[in-house]
């Protein structure tokens, strides 16, 4: 059974992957002007262009280039960024960790603060309006706005933790990343802490909750058996989600706190002209996007047997 | 609605900050390109109020400027995607069938692009400035828009009223407009309230990335980038300041909302 769903989520995830790949590089043909001069940046000429459109078969028609483009993509080759005159994976090859890092910091950050601030709030009234009010705000407080009131704070008053640049090794990332981890995480952490306490606040009024009050269990034991395990599925499902919000939000962190990541490099990318970077760092956060979904998708499914029932 | 008070609070913001927008050439005490560097990064005073940029642009001239470009991006952006959601919802409910089956399937890709690497795909494509981001931007929003109007509008063209409507013999583009759209707006009202902030800050984020309007205009998102590379210097008033006026419009909306659908769950 669960076999079976999980072949058809792959078969769905295939599906949508391949369609965004056809967007991603059909972008080239659909924008104005001729695909060479896309690809060389804007300033060729006339000589390079002609290579350019040789070395890349631009002559043929849309979806031999196109499968080409993505088995070269599938077999670990992104194409050639002629801006730079260089393969775009070793040119991204030195910025993945970086990426890789925040995201994977802030999702952690998501998760434990989110959760343990939404338990607290919905378990102790006096601490649950502050929360409430400070989440409120939080949510509506854009990525790169908690940015600069970190770089304000930190770079210009407390100077505790570095605000520039990624760091180098682990504890080198660590410290450099921890207020970028921060910025990115914030309104997705405070998304998590009301869901966390709308869910407990419900699991609480619950008649088995009730009940095992009644028989007089010892309150510890009903929150963490009773009440947070049952809260926990609709929390896995939302928090996977906002992971997948980061890869979005990690661009724009990236670029406001100098961090030579994948996004950095999408950005530079754009302002560059340089089209055969674009797409293929685009395909890959848009891939990572997808996939990630997918595995929280799949998670919730195997999570809550009720869902399962539901959709099979 | 007008006795909940954080209702009317966040709508009167929002009409303040509409006003603001449209009479800004009253409003502001100084054009919003004027100023010299000799006079950057002032304080507070009298003559500028919020103080001054490093240019020496009066800061709060510039704010109220900026609530221009910075509302009318996503006005656009919600009206376009509003407009193609809706239709294409309404549609997809009425004929149901292969053509509701394409429309989700179309709207299944695009959640596949967050909105702003779509966006920043379309810059690539047609080059920087308001017109690339706001396109890129209502299409990534119309599937949101459209998911939620369809699933209310087949609710509605189940109910016995439009089969009454259809035994009458009206046309089923009539019955479309005249009864399931009235009855579907309440929805889309609230979608669309909430919907708002998010492109704001989808498009502001942008413009903070460079790749939306450029300088010297006056655009929120485009003032906390222009002012990051003060803060260092210890003057991180421009970047507060327009940080500030996202953050309160984003809540207002958000709040409105919120209300706004609350209202409508006690009437339902």
């Amino acid at each position: 059974m669960t076999l079976r769903l999980l072949a058809s989520r792959l078969a769905a995830l295939a599906v949508t992957l391949l369609a965004a790949s056809i967007v991603i590089y059909g972008a080239l043909y659909l924008a104005p002007g001729d695909p060479a001069t896309l690809l060389a940046g804007g300033h060729a000429t006339p000589a390079v262009l002609a290579a350019i459109a040789r070395q890349e078969h631009l002559n043929q028609p849309f979806f031999v280039r196109y499968w080409d483009w993505l088995t070269g993509v599938l077999h670990g080759n992104l194409g050639e960024s002629f801006l730079y005159r260089e393969q775009v994976t070793s040119l991204i090859a030195g910025r993945v960790l970086n990426t890789v890092f925040l995201v994977a910091y802030a999702s952690v950050v998501i998760i434990v603060g989110g959760v343990a601030l939404g338990l607290v709030a919905a378990l102790r009234r006096r601490a649950g309006v502050a929360i409430t009010v400070g989440t409120s705000i939080g949510m509506a407080m854009p990525s790169f706005v908690a940015a600069i009131i970190l770089i304000t704070i930190f770079a210009v008053n407390l100077k505790w933790l570095p605000v520039f640049g990624a760091g180098t090794g682990f504890t080198g990332r660590l410290s450099h990343l921890t207020l970028p981890a921060i910025a990115l995480a914030l309104s997705w952490l405070a998304f998590t802490a009301q869901l966390t306490r709308a869910a407990v606040r419900e699991e609480l009024g619950r008649e088995h909750v009730q009940t095992a009050h009644s028989r007089g269990i010892r309150e510890r034991r009903v929150v963490w058996r009773h009440v947070v395990r049952n809260a926990m599925i609709p929390i896995s499902t939302v928090s996977g989600l906002t992971v997948a919000g980061l890869i979005a939000g990690d661009v724009v962190i990236e670029q406001a706190f100098s961090i030579n990541g994948l996004g950095s490099f999408l950005v530079q990318s754009v302002l560059d002209k340089d089209f055969a970077s674009v797409q293929a760092v685009a395909l890959i956060l848009v891939a990572a996007f997808v996939i990630v979904n997918g595995i929280v998708d799949f998670w919730s499914l195997l999570l809550d047997p009720r869902l399962r029932a539901r959709t099979v | 609605m007008l006795r909940d008070p954080i209702a009317v609070a966040s709508g009167l913001f929002i009409l303040a900050i509409v006003v603001v927008a449209a009479f800004a050439p009253f409003l502001a005490p100084y054009p919003p390109d004027a100023g010299s560097i000799l006079t950057g990064n002032e304080g507070v005073s009298a003559a500028h109020w919020l103080g001054t940029d490093s240019f020496g642009r009066d800061l709060l001239s510039r704010l109220i400027y900026g609530a221009r470009l910075s509302l009318l991006g996503p006005a656009l952006i919600i009206a376009i995607s509003t407009v193609v959601g809706t239709t294409l919802a309404i549609a997809a409910a009425w004929f149901g069938g292969w053509f509701d089956q394409v429309v989700s399937r179309i709207a299944d890709i695009l959640f596949a692009f967050p909105g702003l690497i779509f966006a920043m795909i379309a810059v690539a494509m047609f080059g920087t400035g308001l017109v690339a981001p706001v396109i890129a931007l209502s299409i990534s929003y119309t599937p949101y828009l459209m998911r939620v109007v369809r699933s209310a509008a087949i609710r509605q063209r189940a109910l016995p009223y439009v089969s009454a409507c259809y035994v009458e013999g009206l046309p089923g583009w009539r019955i479309c407009l005249r009864h399931l759209l009235p009855n579907v707006a309440a929805i889309l009202l609230v979608q669309a309230t909430l919907s708002f902030g998010y492109a704001l800050v989808d498009l502001a984020a942008v413009s903070y990335l460079g790749l939306g309007v450029q300088p010297p205009t006056a655009e929120w998102g485009l003032m906390v980038s222009e002012g990051q590379s003060a803060i260092l210097a210890g003057h991180p008033q421009e970047s507060l300041a327009a940080g500030m006026m996202i953050i309160l419009t984003v809540v207002a909306f958000n709040l409105f909302g919120e209300r706004l659908a609350a209202r409508q769950a006690v009437e339902d």
